[in-house]
């Protein structure tokens, strides 16, 4: 029964991400047949790679013929960001057992943003959840891009837009942990430091220095908000 | 090398650099994760989702019509529903919505 449980659960937790992987997936399904690499490739890529705009980014680097070294420093600055995303799991994840390898390989942008608050539906294993949840987003992810790689661009209606779905994903999760948390100064450190980084350095290379600004401002902060955070329990 | 050959060096070369950025924090602290990093991994999500916040919209261009004004909108409309509900999917669905009206109606 346990088991059921996890499983509905979890699907209800990844459907936000469901509309937006699937019409992204297929955009990247579509952008990789038109550049000459059919549903083997799309599909090798999209269960390997499973980074969105970094596979967007490789068309570009295989259609272009890059060199090896330029492909694993392209990749370093468009993920480095995942660097983040595992620090801030690594209590989380350290006993998952054998989940812990896929749950660390399918860590995307979105199925953080899922996961990262920590908060479990009662009655169901925890690292089950997560790998649950963290496997429909993969399945979501590989499945848009077989149907964009197959069919292309002959969907009857415009889905112009749906995209935002993701935006609106990490907005909510923004406003969720805003109410949840009496203490906002994190938050507030990554919109306007990021915002800033955007200003300063334009839209190519603002996301590596917002992420060493990040790092250095909550170190600083860290006399401030690790007591608090103790107490507020 | 034929061309590919060498594509499909490049694609294993990107699934490999990013599943070695995924993995490497847990390869570093393996055994006890250092009080400074738990620290981090405390106080980065909010930070870190208020950044893909920012990176979703980096390439909105507010100098020209129509100034972000869907964005703007459809950002608004999926915070005020989730302060007021607290319900994830249904601020989603009004904001992705909004925003699929708003760039193919209205703007």
């Amino acid at each position: 029964m346990m088991r059921r449980k996890t499983v509905k659960a979890a699907f209800l937790r990844s459907v936000p991400v469901m509309a937006g992987y699937v019409v992204l997936g297929m955009g990247f399904g579509i952008l990789a047949h038109d550049a000459g690499y059919g549903l083997p490739w799309a599909f090798a890529m999209s269960l390997l790679i499973y980074a969105g705009s970094m596979q967007y980014v490789g068309i570009g680097l295989l259609t272009g013929g890059a060199t090896v070294l330029s492909a694993i420093l392209t990749t370093i600055t468009v993920n480095a960001r995942h660097l983040f995303y595992s620090i801030s799991m690594i209590d989380r994840y350290r006993d998952a057992g054998k989940y812990k390898p896929y749950l660390i390989f399918a860590l995307t942008d979105e199925t953080y943003s899922l996961l990262c608050d920590g908060k479990v539906p009662e009655g169901t294993q925890p690292h089950r959840f997560r790998f649950l949840v963290s496997l429909f987003n993969h399945g979501y992810w590989v499945l848009g891009t077989v149907l964009g790689s197959l069919l292309g661009a002959v969907l009857p209606f415009s889905t112009e837009g749906i995209a935002f779905s993701m935006t609106a994903l990490f907005v909510a999760s923004f406003v969720e942990q805003w109410r949840s948390s009496s203490e906002h100064l994190p938050a507030l450190t990554g919109l306007l430091g990021t915002l800033g980084c955007l200003l300063l350095f334009g839209p190519e290379r603002f996301l590596i220095p917002a992420m060493l600004l990040i790092t250095l401002v909550l170190t600083l902060l860290r006399g401030r908000l690790s007591p608090g955070e103790g107490a507020k329990k | 090398m034929t061309a590919s050959a060498h594509s499909a060096l490049l694609v294993a070369v990107m699934a490999v650099v990013t599943m070695l950025l995924r993995f490497l924090p847990f390869l570093m602290f393996k055994k006890k994760t250092p009080a400074y990093v738990s620290y981090l991994g405390r106080v980065l999500p909010p930070a870190i989702i208020g950044m893909l916040v920012v990176y979703c919209l980096k390439d909105v261009r507010v100098l020209s019509p129509p100034f972000g004004a869907p964005e703007l909108i459809a950002c608004l409309l999926t915070g005020l529903l989730q302060a007021w509900r607290r319900n994830s999917l249904l601020s989603i669905l009004a904001g992705t919505a909004a925003y699929m009206l708003l760039v193919q109606l209205v703007f």
